[in-house]
């Protein structure tokens, strides 16, 4: 199984490697087009803004050739922001996989001051969709840190509620895509990353 | 919901876990990395590692502890200590850390959260303030609360937010050490002061202090050492405690 973790100025990828390899999983990162399109499995990471490493991707083309991927894809944090079609973060139009905005958190002086922004820390998911999800309970708890979020709609695999009930996952034929860090997110973390290297395709 | 979070600090010196009061009677407490893991399995939310080493050489043997932290741990970890310029940070995160914390250099220097929080990210950057009260006035003082400085804490925490800290570190230096509780009630001000979370530190000594924290101090984190260290407290058992109190925890 060849395993690529999409390189790119991503703040996470070495985190992504090192949770792969505690699988047992050597992944390959790289920025090769022809690598990526012969990957069995592809991860797409991400900590970063929006506009800039948008432009990036399109400088390096690798925006059509994550579209055109046909393999297991995994998007991770602003990986799966990336994926939506258009941010507020630099107001930046993005790869369209999933039918789903990116809106920034907001927090209206009636809220509670328990609310912060990033939303970060350990919460809860439910309506658990995708074989991604195999083995974990509704309301697991998973690690975010984020200050955008995807709406929620009809590729939602799973919903978190901060402020707002938002995509914590995301999936639509071979594109799968989770707000939070599998990497970072324990043993529950660690099942969804098994789960996606072990898909039936 | 969002859980409370259970954070455990690391002094780190020469590569070792220690712990001792007010940098006397250091007692190396064991591997970092195995310590780590343990609290880790236990429930630990994040943890915290903090380098206490001046030397050059420690440094070195810092970044290298932080690569097979890196390796070994699959939550969210914070590195502090000595980090004064960019490059300094960009050595512990190509390491593998997820988050730096900075103290005195910020103090110093403000507008290095302005220049971390560009190149890095606000997630990136945790602002750790110790502050000390004298007659209800709280200043904010540097090299272990040893010297004060011209900054007051609650202008300071609300200045670390606007330059782009992406969390606030708040340790009183009146109650740490002391086991008598945290500073709940500035913590709450705090609180309410601030939109990015905000970890509490100094003072707990029981599970009480820590649940104490999250509804009197409306604090997002609870950081604590030497509890955790000596086994006083079971990160499994403040846990069931905190959730049979209403607390949401994971």
């Amino acid at each position: 199984m060849k395993v690529v973790i999409i390189k790119y100025n991503a703040g996470n990828i070495r985190s992504v490697d090192f949770a792969l390899q505690r699988l047992g999983v050597s992944a390959l990162i790289t920025d090769d087009h022809d690598e990526i399109r012969s990957a069995d499995r592809i991860i797409f990471p991400g900590v970063g803004e929006a506009s800039t490493t948008m432009s990036y991707l399109a400088a390096h083309k690798l925006d059509t050739l994550i579209c055109d991927l046909r393999q297991p894809v995994l998007g991770v944090c602003l990986g799966l922001q990336l994926m939506c079609t258009h941010s507020e973060e630099g107001d930046t139009t993005c790869l369209g996989i999933f039918p789903e905005k990116v809106r920034k958190f907001e927090l209206l002086s009636t809220d509670s001051s328990s609310f912060k922004i990033p939303h970060m820390g350990w919460n809860s998911v439910s309506d658990l969709k995708t074989p991604l999800f195999s083995g974990i309970s509704e309301n697991d708890y998973f690690y975010f840190v984020h200050s955008f979020y995807a709406t929620a709609g009809p590729d939602t695999a799973a919903t978190c509620d901060y402020l707002i009930p938002f995509s914590a996952a995301l999936q639509r034929d071979n594109f799968y895509a989770t707000q939070f860090h599998p990497e970072k997110s324990g043993a529950t973390g660690a099942k969804i990353l098994s789960n996606f290297i072990n898909l039936n395709v | 919901m969002l859980a409370k979070r259970i954070i455990p600090c690391l002094d780190i010196r020469d590569g070792q876990t220690v712990k001792g009061v007010n940098f006397v009677n250091i007692i190396n407490v064991g591997d970092p990395v195995e310590l780590g893991k343990l609290y880790a399995e236990q429930g630990a939310d994040e943890l915290v590692f903090l380098d206490i080493t001046a030397t050059h050489e420690g440094r070195k043997t810092f970044v290298e502890l932080v690569k097979r932290i890196a390796r070994n741990l699959d939550i969210p970890f914070t590195v502090g200590g000595g980090i004064s310029e960019i490059r300094d940070a960009e050595a512990l995160l190509a390491a593998g850390a997820d988050k730096i914390s900075i103290n005195s250099s910020a103090v110093r220097n403000p507008q290095l959260i302005d220049d971390l929080a560009r190149n890095f990210g606000s997630q990136f950057v945790v602002v750790a303030i110790d502050a000390r009260e004298v007659h209800d006035y709280w200043t904010v003082t540097v090299n272990g609360g040893r010297i004060p400085t011209d900054k007051e804490l609650f202008s300071w925490a609300k200045e670390a937010e606007s330059r782009g800290a992406g969390e606030i570190l708040f340790t009183s230096m009146n109650h740490d050490g002391t086991k008598n509780g945290f500073a709940n009630n500035e913590l709450a001000k705090l609180s309410d002061n601030l939109t990015i979370p905000l970890i509490a530190s100094g003072g707990a000594g029981s599970m009480e202090h820590f649940a104490d924290v999250f509804t009197l101090g409306k604090a997002d984190a609870g950081l604590a050492a030497s509890i955790f260290h000596f086994h006083e407290i079971a990160i499994p058992d403040l846990k069931h405690y905190l959730r049979g109190r209403g607390i949401c925890v994971r």
